[in-house]
C-alpha cells in the first residue's frame, strides 16, 4: 500500500460509475455503471481495516502474532456484496421486462411517465 | 439455446459435480476458513449456470424441478430464523450450543491449529441455513431469468385486473 | 418482567417469520393465506403499542441481540458496544406505532384489492419484508443496522412497485426508482465507511460520544442527509416519487408512506442524536429548511394540474414532506440556543413530528380510497370519473374526513400541527410562513378539485354498473379513519402522550448516548 493510494482508486471508481449513471444511453450501461459504485464502497470498507504488517485475523492466533487487520470491515463488506448482488439480479430482469414491453432498450425512449 | 459441443458437454460432466463438493465444503467450513453461507451457496448455484450453458435450455428446463430448490430456500429461512427464535430465553440469536459440548459445542484450542470442525454452536448451523437458501434462491434466479428469455416466442397469461 | 424486554427484537423478528412463512400458508388456500397476512400485521401493530407503553413508563429500551442478559451492551468493561444493539426511545416507539398502524391498513385492504391477481403468495411475502425493513430501520441503534434494513425494504417494494408487471408503466417506474435509490444506498453507505475509518465503531451511541467535528465527518454528513433526504421524496430529488407511489397498488402504497416517514426519521437521528451538539454553523438548518420551503412549493404546484388522482396525491406526498422538513429544521436551528429552543424550537418540533403521524393516517387513506375508486370504476383519469358519491357512500365520507384533514382545515388533526407550524417558524423569519400557508390554501383547491369531479356532479353513463367496494376494503380504510378521528377529538391527549415525549427524547442527545454507554457490568 502506498499511502493514499487505495482512497483515490475509490474515488476513481466511484466517478466512473457516476458518469455512466449519468451519461449513457443503453440501460444495460446504466446498470453496470450502479455495478462499479457498489464495487467502490466494498472497496473504501475493506481498505479502512488494513494494518500495516497485520496478520489475519483468525482467533486461534492471538497472543502470536503481533497485530491483526480489523476483521468487522470484511463482515460489513459481504453483506454489501450480499446486497449489491440481489439489486444487479432485480435491475437485470426489469430491463428484460422492458425490452420486452418497449422494444428499445434506449432510455430516451422509455418515457411514457412525464409531468 | 442448443446445446455446446462434445468437448464442452464432457468438460462438465467431469467438473460439475465437483463443483457440488467444493460448494458444500465451502458452506460447511464457514466457521474455519473463509467463505461461509453465501460463498458456498453461490458456487453451487454456479453449477446449474454449468449445466445450462453446456446443455442447452431445451435439455435444462425439464431436469429443473422449481419446486424442489422454492422448497429448499423457503427451509434455509425458517431454519435461520429458528435458530435465532430458540435462544429467546436469554436473548433474540443467543449462541445456546456454544461450549455446550454437544451438537457444535467443543471448545476451541488456543494456538495455531487445523480447525475444530465440531465448534461454534450456532454460527454453523446458521452458515448451513443461509447455504441452503442460497442455493435455492440463486439457481431460482438463474432458471427464471432464462424462462424469460422465451416470452417472446411463447405468449403468457396476461393479467386481466388492471387497464393495459 | 420476562418477556417485556424481548418486545424489541419480537417487533422485528414477527413479521420476519411472516414472511418466511408466507409461501407455506399459501400452500393452504386462499383463505389461510388473507388470515394470515391479516393476523400478522395486526400482531407488529399490537406489539408495537406495547413496546410504545413501556418505553414511556420505563424510558429508553435497549436490547443486545446474542448476549447473555438484554442490556448487557458494554461486557466486562469494554469501553466500546460490541454487539448489534436496539435503542428505543420515545420518538423510535412512536415511529413504530405510526408504521405499523398503516401496515395493518394495507394488509387489510390488499385483501379484497389484489384478488384478481396472480403471485399472491410472493406478494405477501414480500409486504412482510417491508414492513420488517421499516421497523427495523426505526428501531436499531446501530449505523450499519440501519443500512442493511434500508436496503431490505428498498428491495421489497422494487418488487412491490413492479408487481402489475404486464403494465409498462409499472416497470418503467420500479427501474427510475431503483436506480435513484441504489445510488442513495451507496452514499449511505460510503458515509458509513467514513465514520467507522475515525471512531471504529458503527453503533450509533458510541460515534455520537466520540465525534469531534473534522473534515471527513462533514463529507460523512452531507452524504447522510442528502441521501436520506432522496429516500423521502425531498425536492430536488423527488422524481421517482410520483412515478412510483402511482403504480404500485394502492395496499403497497399506503405503507411505502409509512418506509419514507422512516427515512425521515433517520435524518433526524443523524442531525440530532449523533451530530447534535457539535453541528456548529447554521449552514445544515438553514439547508433543511430550504429543501422544505423548496418541497412545499414546488410539490403543490405540480400536483394542481395533474389529471390522474394518485400522480396528483403522490405530488401532494412531496410537498407534506416539505412541512415535516420546515418543522423539524427549525427545531434543529434552535439547537444550540436554550432560549430559542424554549421560545419556538420546541414548539416546531412538536409541530413536525404530530405532522408525521397525521400525514401517514390521512394520506394513507386518501391513497386507499384512490385504489377503492380504481378497482369500482376501472379508471384513474378524472375525466373518466363523475357522480360516484351516490353509489359510494362510505368511500365518499372517508374521503372528505381524509381531504379535510389534509388541506388543514379545523377541527382536524391537519390543522393542529400546521398552526404548530407556521406558529413556530413565524418567529424565525415571517416569509415562512406565508408560503407554507399559500402551500395549505392550493392543497385544499386541488383537493376541491379531485372532490368535485370524481364524486360530485351527473352520474355519468359508463359507470353505471359501479357499486360499493367490498368489506375487506372498507375495513382497512376504516381503520385509518378511525385513528384520524381519534387524533381530531383528543388533540390534547395526542399532543401530551405521543408527540412530547418523542419531541423530548429527540432533543436529549446525552440522554440516548448514556443508555448504552452506561449499561452492562
Amino acid at each position: 500500500m502506498i499511502g493514499n493510494l487505495p482512497y483515490l482508486v475509490v474515488g476513481i471508481i466511484f466517478l466512473l460509475g457516476l458518469y455512466a449513471v449519468l451519461f449513457e444511453k443503453n440501460l444495460i450501461k446504466i446498470a453496470i455503471g450502479v455495478s462499479l459504485i457498489e464495487a467502490s464502497a466494498n472497496l473504501l470498507l475493506i481498505v479502512l481495516g488494513y494494518r500495516t504488517g497485520g496478520s489475519i485475523p483468525v482467533f486461534t492466533l492471538a497472543g502470536k502474532v503481533g497485530k491483526m487487520v480489523l476483521p468487522v470491515p470484511q463482515a460489513l463488506t459481504l453483506t454489501a456484496i450480499v446486497i449489491g448482488l440481489a439489486t444487479s439480479a432485480l435491475m437485470l430482469s426489469l430491463i428484460m421486462m422492458l425490452y420486452k414491453h418497449y422494444g428499445t432498450l434506449d432510455v430516451r425512449e422509455i418515457r411514457r411517465l412525464r409531468g | 439455446m442448443y446445446s455446446l459441443s462434445v468437448i464442452v458437454r464432457t468438460i462438465c460432466d467431469v467438473f460439475a459435480w465437483f463443483l457440488a463438493v467444493f460448494g458444500v465444503y465451502v458452506i460447511i467450513h464457514g466457521h474455519l476458513t473463509p467463505g461461509g453461507g453465501f460463498q458456498g451457496g453461490a458456487v453451487v448455484a454456479t453449477l446449474f449456470a454449468f449445466l445450462l450453458v453446456a446443455y442447452g435450455g431445451k435439455k435444462f428446463i425439464p431436469f429443473y424441478k422449481s419446486n424442489l430448490f422454492s422448497w429448499f430456500e423457503t427451509v434455509g429461512l425458517l431454519l435461520f430464523i429458528g435458530t435465532g427464535l430458540v435462544g429467546l430465553g436469554t436473548t433474540f440469536f443467543y449462541n445456546f450450543l456454544a461450549g455446550q459440548g454437544g451438537l457444535f459445542g467443543s471448545t476451541v484450542p488456543i494456538g495455531p491449529n487445523s480447525g475444530v470442525l465440531n465448534s461454534s454452536g450456532t454460527i454453523a448451523l446458521m452458515n448451513m441455513a443461509v447455504g441452503v437458501e442460497v442455493i435455492g434462491g440463486l439457481s431460482l434466479i438463474l432458471y427464471y431469468m432464462f424462462k424469460g428469455i422465451r416470452l417472446y416466442e411463447e405468449s403468457g397469461s396476461e393479467e386481466t385486473g388492471h387497464d393495459r | 418482567m420476562s418477556w417485556h424486554v424481548h418486545l424489541p427484537a419480537l417487533v422485528i423478528a414477527v413479521p420476519l417469520l411472516g414472511a418466511f412463512i408466507a409461501p407455506v400458508a399459501s400452500m393452504l388456500g386462499k383463505v389461510a393465506r388473507n388470515f394470515w397476512l391479516v393476523g400478522v400485521s395486526a400482531l407488529t401493530a399490537l406489539l408495537s403499542v406495547l413496546l410504545w407503553q413501556q418505553v414511556l413508563t420505563s424510558g429508553t429500551a435497549i436490547y443486545v441481540m446474542g448476549a447473555e442478559a438484554f442490556n448487557l451492551s458494554l461486557p466486562s468493561g469494554m469501553s466500546l458496544p460490541i454487539r448489534i444493539i436496539l435503542e428505543v426511545d420515545a420518538f423510535s416507539a412512536f415511529m413504530a406505532v405510526v408504521g405499523s398502524i398503516a401496515a395493518f391498513a394495507g394488509a387489510l385492504f390488499s385483501t379484497n384489492y389484489m384478488e384478481r391477481f396472480s403471485g399472491l403468495d410472493k406478494f405477501a411475502a414480500l409486504y412482510f419484508l417491508l414492513t420488517t425493513g421499516m421497523l427495523g430501520m426505526v428501531l436499531t441503534g446501530d449505523l450499519f443496522n440501519f443500512f442493511v434494513f434500508l436496503e431490505i425494504a428498498s428491495v421489497a417494494s422494487f418488487g412491490l412497485v413492479a408487481f402489475w408487471r404486464d403494465r409498462p408503466e409499472a416497470i418503467e417506474a420500479s427501474f427510475k426508482y431503483m436506480v435513484v435509490s441504489t445510488i442513495g444506498a451507496m452514499m449511505i453507505l460510503i458515509a458509513i465507511a467514513f465514520l467507522y475509518g475515525r471512531y471504529n465503531a458503527v453503533s450509533m451511541a458510541a460515534v455520537a460520544n466520540a465525534l469531534r467535528l473534522g473534515y471527513a465527518e462533514k463529507i460523512a454528513l452531507v452524504f447522510l442527509i442528502i441521501a436520506l433526504a432522496m429516500k423521502c421524496g425531498t425536492v430536488p430529488m423527488h422524481m421517482w416519487t410520483p412515478d412510483a407511489y402511482t403504480e404500485a397498488p394502492a395496499g403497497v402504497t399506503c405503507l411505502l408512506i409509512a418506509v419514507s416517514q422512516a427515512s425521515l426519521y433517520g435524518l433526524f437521528r443523524v442531525c440530532f442524536s449523533i451530530y447534535g451538539a457539535s453541528l456548529g454553523s447554521a449552514v445544515v438548518p438553514w439547508t433543511i429548511i430550504i429543501l422544505g420551503v423548496l418541497s412545499m412549493f414546488i410539490g403543490v404546484s405540480m400536483a394542481v394540474v395533474q389529471k390522474e388522482i394518485k400522480r396528483l396525491m403522490a405530488y401532494h406526498s412531496v410537498s407534506q414532506i416539505g412541512y415535516m422538513l420546515l418543522g423539524l429544521g427549525v427545531g434543529l436551528l434552535a439547537l444550540s440556543d436554550p432560549q430559542a429552543m424554549a421560545d419556538y424550537g420546541f414548539t416546531a418540533m412538536k409541530g413536525g413530528i404530530y405532522h408525521l403521524i397525521n400525514y401517514t393516517m390521512y394520506k394513507g387513506l386518501l391513497f386507499l380510497t384512490a385504489g377503492a375508486l380504481y378497482y369500482a370504476a376501472g379508471s384513474r383519469n378524472l375525466n373518466d370519473l363523475g357522480g360516484l358519491a351516490r353509489t359510494m357512500p362510505y368511500t365518499t365520507f372517508m374521503f372528505v374526513i381524509a381531504a379535510a384533514a389534509i388541506a388543514g382545515l379545523p377541527p382536524f388533526n391537519g390543522f393542529v400541527s400546521k398552526l404548530l407550524i407556521y406558529e413556530s417558524t413565524f418567529a424565525v423569519y415571517p416569509i415562512l410562513s406565508i408560503m407554507a400557508l399559500v402551500t395549505s390554501v392550493l392543497t385544499l383547491a386541488s383537493f376541491v378539485k379531485v372532490f368535485q369531479t370524481a364524486f360530485l356532479g351527473p352520474a355519468k353513463a359508463k359507470l353505471a354498473q359501479v357499486k360499493e367496494v367490498p368489506p375487506g376494503m372498507l375495513l382497512g380504510m376504516s381503520v385509518l379513519t378511525i385513528v384520524i378521528i381519534g387524533l381530531t377529538l383528543f388533540p390534547t391527549w395526542s399532543l401530551s402522550n405521543l408527540v412530547e415525549p418523542a419531541a423530548k427524547a429527540l432533543v436529549n442527545q446525552a440522554g440516548y448516548i448514556s443508555a448504552v454507554i452506561g449499561g452492562g457490568l
